[in-house]
């Protein structure tokens, strides 16, 4: 008969405990409790998820087609409420479950400090997705925050709410920030950044209580300081969660007390993760309990092993921000410093020496030794005869040239690259060999790289020594010789460093050229416009030649002069304003485009002003036919002519255009919106499609009709033309979010996959959110550039004529 | 000899763009770069007779808005695998107004 193997809490060390019993073939019948009402994700990115890095459907760790294909039973949203040890039945919300073997994996409750005022509405704590939405939803531009705690978790998620926009604010009780990680020196060099970023630090503050009648209004400090807030998140520490096996009488320290087999005072009772106690140590990273999940799979399997806790080192999760720190640093009789520090490029590496051996190393702003020097501490290694040149690192040993892989050639293959997941080097560098040839391969192989992700550069380097030329091949290369980031890099640093200017970018991103190059300019252009609608002002002179003078240029330096006409509808006035227009500034060709309007063909530089002018003056507005942004949105003549026609297609092709023109997104953008299934409109060709059918409209995206073709893919389908307007305004703007300059909407949907673009627009709340940074973006950016810049006409002509001089 | 004559204000040529000058030789495009330099090119790109003034400045070169040559203002040499040059003219920057040599443009005229 199969034992009964029941779970308490799906978190993080559990759902590494459950991999490795599988994995190993193990045979029970597995329940498992969770309190939360989802299963296993990935905590530690919940970070990222709040800084809007990543989505939570990024970092599930387990999904249901693996717990249905393990046989496993879940109870998610079901706490535990009791065990009846004596009878072997633990009994949740809903009933009771009986056991064989019981493993607690409770993890651990936040810490909350006893002020008045802690349980008022808007308080929250930092440890699940309740707590990180709740966040997310506070931080609207010119929200006001504070958090309280300046450790790894405070300021996570301080770093995570300011990059949405809210103006944060940290109170820190010690003197320093991080003090457990960091000493004074890094410290510091952190608060300035962090400061840097718009976040107030405010440390030595002690919370005396949060006021607030119905919710929070504001935090006031034992010195009399008051900070305003619409929200308090407390990262004061964390505790763990006993109350279970305190209940059951089982042996509890600070923790739950295991032995070296995770196993608690009653045999039959196993325990792991954040709420046990081992050998008088409590844990709060996650690289020790993956090894208690490996010793306890192997304990239930019968198998023998034993939990011996490792040294763990500490990364900050906030993009942008490079610190590192490693064993003991306290100053103690004995113990020596070596100092290395460049103020210039913001660099601090200590590293703290106990007679021959390496016990300590805190490095800030430069973090690429970490890895070596963490081995040296873990390894005990004499480090005696590297003493005089240790603090710079493996490149200079042996006299190697500084060599950025220099430093991690020199790491052995025992050298742990992945903390989290305890991945040496040699393990990938076998991956490696066994085909694993791109990142996503050596992490789903591995799991190196797959947990917080610090050391995915680590991992890459791993990758560019083991493979050569090869590896570079297959990377995603850098946005242009300017620089050493993708677009993505670029774009995700924008946000979560708050950059708003080119200049700023330029610098702080430590571009290669002055100036950038016309690739990376109107890109930078492009993705500052679309992230700080209200911050940042269009650079003209980084847009490309079409852009700038709002017409197509011709091989002859001629343009190309497009009107809009909304839905591919026109008047007889406006045929007749056209017309005059082509006969007057002399244009050699008029011609219908496949978007559905006019074009005005080899119209002269200094004209544009005065035939912008003309076609403003009979109530048109520029077509953007030259522009990466909205082009045109195709209809058919739906119900109003057609035998066919099931709804108003003409009409509601008018309101999207209406509702779109004017937008700037990564590449053009063409809609078509077609009054039945016979689709005269070619909608299934655009990037966006509407369909009308009977019951309502069937948008799809993702389509091309250029050098490539293919057709649209379905993504959802609505009952009102409102509901349309609003889904094809949310998934404009993820794409305005998200995609890498030039890329058209199939590209990019090819990168992220139709399912996650889906799911963003099908949420209720994440599809409004969009709509309401479109709609903010549009208030600016929803203007026709004809009537500004026909008021110049100066501007256009050559600023002196030299023919005449010389005639004279 | 040189000829320098009066063409325009420095701010009537915007920051990292340019204006044209209309001369017998053709057209001249007038640069200023990020930081009030000025430069004086040929508007013709060797390549497929692009109009340089209309292309995106960055540092003292400037890129062709046709195909992308990239050309270095300060000697009008084609940067990179491109091989081909534009003339350049002599300018310089007096109280705020921009001077441009116009002896070449003289010489030919009066011939
Ligand atoms: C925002 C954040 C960032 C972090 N970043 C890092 C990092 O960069 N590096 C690092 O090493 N660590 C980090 N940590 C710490 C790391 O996440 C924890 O060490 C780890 O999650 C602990 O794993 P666990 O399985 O013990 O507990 P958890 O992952 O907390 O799982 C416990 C689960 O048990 C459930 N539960 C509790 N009581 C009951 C009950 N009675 N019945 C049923 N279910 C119950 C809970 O709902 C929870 O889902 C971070 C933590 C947070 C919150
Ligand atoms: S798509 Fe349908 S409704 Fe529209 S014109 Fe064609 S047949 Fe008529
Ligand atoms: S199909 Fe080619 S030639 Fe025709 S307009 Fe487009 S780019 Fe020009
Ligand atoms: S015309 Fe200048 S690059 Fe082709």
């Amino acid at each position: 008969m199969k034992q009964k193997l029941v779970v308490v809490g799906a978190g993080m060390a559990s759902g590494r405990m459950l991999e490795a019993v599988f994995e190993a073939g193990g045979n029970f019948d597995v329940t498992l409790f969770n309190a939360e009402p989802r299963g296993n994700y990935n905590r530690l990115m919940l970070s990222p998820v709040l800084s809007g890095e990543k989505t939570y459907d990024q970092i599930v760790t387990h999904d249901a087609d693996w717990y249905q294909a393990h046989g496993v039973d879940c109870r998610f949203g079901e706490p535990v409420v009791k065990i009846d040890r004596a009878n072997r039945i633990v009994t949740s919300n809903t009933g009771g479950v009986p056991y064989d073997a019981l493993v607690i994996a409770t993890g651990s409750a936040p810490f909350i400090v006893p002020v008045p005022g802690k349980d008022l509405p808007g308080v929250v704590a930092y440890r699940d997705l309740e707590d990180t939405n709740a966040m997310i939803a506070a931080s609207r531009p010119g929200a006001r925050a504070v958090v309280i705690g300046g450790g790894l978790l405070g300021l996570e998620a301080a770093a995570g709410m300011a990059a949405r926009g809210a103006e944060v604010t940290v109170i820190h009780l010690m003197g320093h920030l991080m003090e457990r990680q960091l000493d004074p020196a890094a410290g510091y060099l952190l608060q300035k950044d962090l400061e840097r970023r718009g976040i107030r630090i405010h440390c030595k503050g002690a919370t005396k209580a949060i006021l607030g009648t119905d919710r929070v209004e504001a935090v006031l400090l034992e010195d009399g300081t008051v900070y305003p807030a619409d929200l308090v998140c407390m990262a004061v520490g964390i505790r763990p969660e006993v109350r279970l096996a305190n209940d059951a009488h089982l042996d509890v320290g600070r923790g739950i007390t295991v032995d070296d087999q995770m196993r608690t005072s009653d045999p039959a009772i196993f325990a792991l993760g954040e709420c046990v106690e081992h050998d008088k140590q409590v844990f709060g990273l996650v690289a020790p309990l993956y090894d208690q999940a490996k010793v306890l799979a192997a304990t239930l399997l019968g198998q023998q092993a034993a939990f011996k806790p490792v040294q763990t080192a500490t990364k900050l999760k906030v993009t942008g921000v490079d610190l590192f720190s490693a064993g003991d640093f306290a100053d103690a009789p004995g113990r020596e410093d070596i100092v290395f520090r460049d103020p210039g490029r913001g660099v601090y590496k200590r590293l703290i020496l106990e007679g021959a051996h390496l016990i300590g190393a805190v490095m800030y702003g430069d973090t690429a030794d970490g890895a070596w020097f963490f081995d040296l501490i873990k390894q005990r290694r004499d480090v005696t005869d590297l003493r005089d040149t240790l603090i710079f690192g493996p490149a200079f040993q042996g006299g190697a040239q500084t060599d950025p892989l220099a430093a991690v050639a020199a790491l052995p293959p025992e050298a742990e690259i992945c903390g989290c997941n305890g991945v040496c080097k040699g393990k990938i560098v076998t991956a490696i060999g066994g085909g694993a040839t791109t990142l996503e391969l050596v992490r789903s192989t591995t799991k190196a790289s797959a947990s917080c992700g610090t050391c995915t550069g680590l991992v890459e380097q791993v990758m560019a020594l083991t493979l050569g030329d090869s590896f570079s091949a297959n990377a995603n290369p850098p946005m242009c010789k300017c620089t050493d980031h993708t677009h993505e890099d670029v774009r995700r640093l924008i946000k979560s460093m708050g950059l708003k200017s080119i200049p700023a970018v330029m610098q702080d991103l430590g571009w290669k050229t002055v100036g950038g190059c016309a690739s990376c300019r109107p890109a930078l252009n492009y993705y500052l416009i679309a992230d700080w609608p209200m911050d940042y002002t269009d650079d003209r002179q980084s847009r490309f030649v079409n852009e700038r003078n709002h017409g197509n240029i011709q091989k002859d330096g001629t343009y190309s002069v497009v009107p809009r006409m909304w839905g591919g509808v026109t008047t007889p006035a406006e045929l007749r304003a056209i017309a005059d227009a082509a006969d007057r500034y002399g244009v050699p060709m008029v011609k219908v485009t496949g978007g559905q309007r006019i074009d005005l063909l080899g119209v002269k530089k200094q004209d544009l002003p005065a035939i912008w002018s003309d076609l403003n003056a009979a109530g048109m507005v520029s077509g953007h036919a030259y522009a990466k942004g909205l082009r045109t949105v195709k209809t058919c003549v739906g119900t109003d002519f057609c035998r066919f026609g099931t709804q108003d297609s003409t009409g509601l092709g008018i309101q999207l255009e209406k509702l779109l023109w004017g937008s700037w997104t990564p590449a053009k953008v063409k809609l078509g919106v077609s009054g039945c299934p016979r689709n005269c409109a070619e909608a299934t060709c655009k990037d966006i499609g509407v369909v009308c059918v009977d019951s309502g409209y069937e948008i799809s995206v993702a389509g091309a009709a250029g050098m490539d073709v293919r057709e649209t893919e379905f993504l959802c389908k609505v009952t009102t033309e409102a509901e349309v307007m609003e889904v094809i305004a949310a998934f404009t703007q993820l794409y305005r979010e998200n995609a890498r300059y030039l890329h058209r909407i199939y590209k990019w949907v090819a990168k992220v996959g139709l399912d996650w673009c889906r799911a963003q627009v099908e949420d209720p709340a994440t599809r409004r959110a969009l709509y309401d940074r479109f709609m903010l973006s549009q208030s600016i950016y929803q203007t026709d550039p004809w009537a500004d810049l026909a008021a110049k006409p100066a501007d256009w002509a050559p600023i002196a004529d030299l023919t005449l001089r010389a005639a004279e | 000899m040189t000829a320098f004559i009066d063409i325009a204000a420095l701010e009537d040529i915007p920051r990292q763009g340019a204006r044209l000058v209309k001369t017998v030789l053709g057209c001249i495009a007038v640069f200023r770069t990020a930081d009030d330099q000025v430069f004086a090119l040929e508007d013709r790109c060797p390549h497929k007779g692009g109009p340089l003034s209309e292309g995106i400045v960055h540092g003292t070169s400037v890129t062709c808005p046709l195909h992308a040559w990239v050309f270095d203002m300060n000697t009008g040499q084609a940067q990179g695998a491109d091989d081909g040059a534009v003339q350049t003219f002599a300018v310089r920057l007096e109280a705020g107004r921009v001077l441009l040599d116009a002896t070449r443009l003289a010489r030919r005229s009066a011939a």
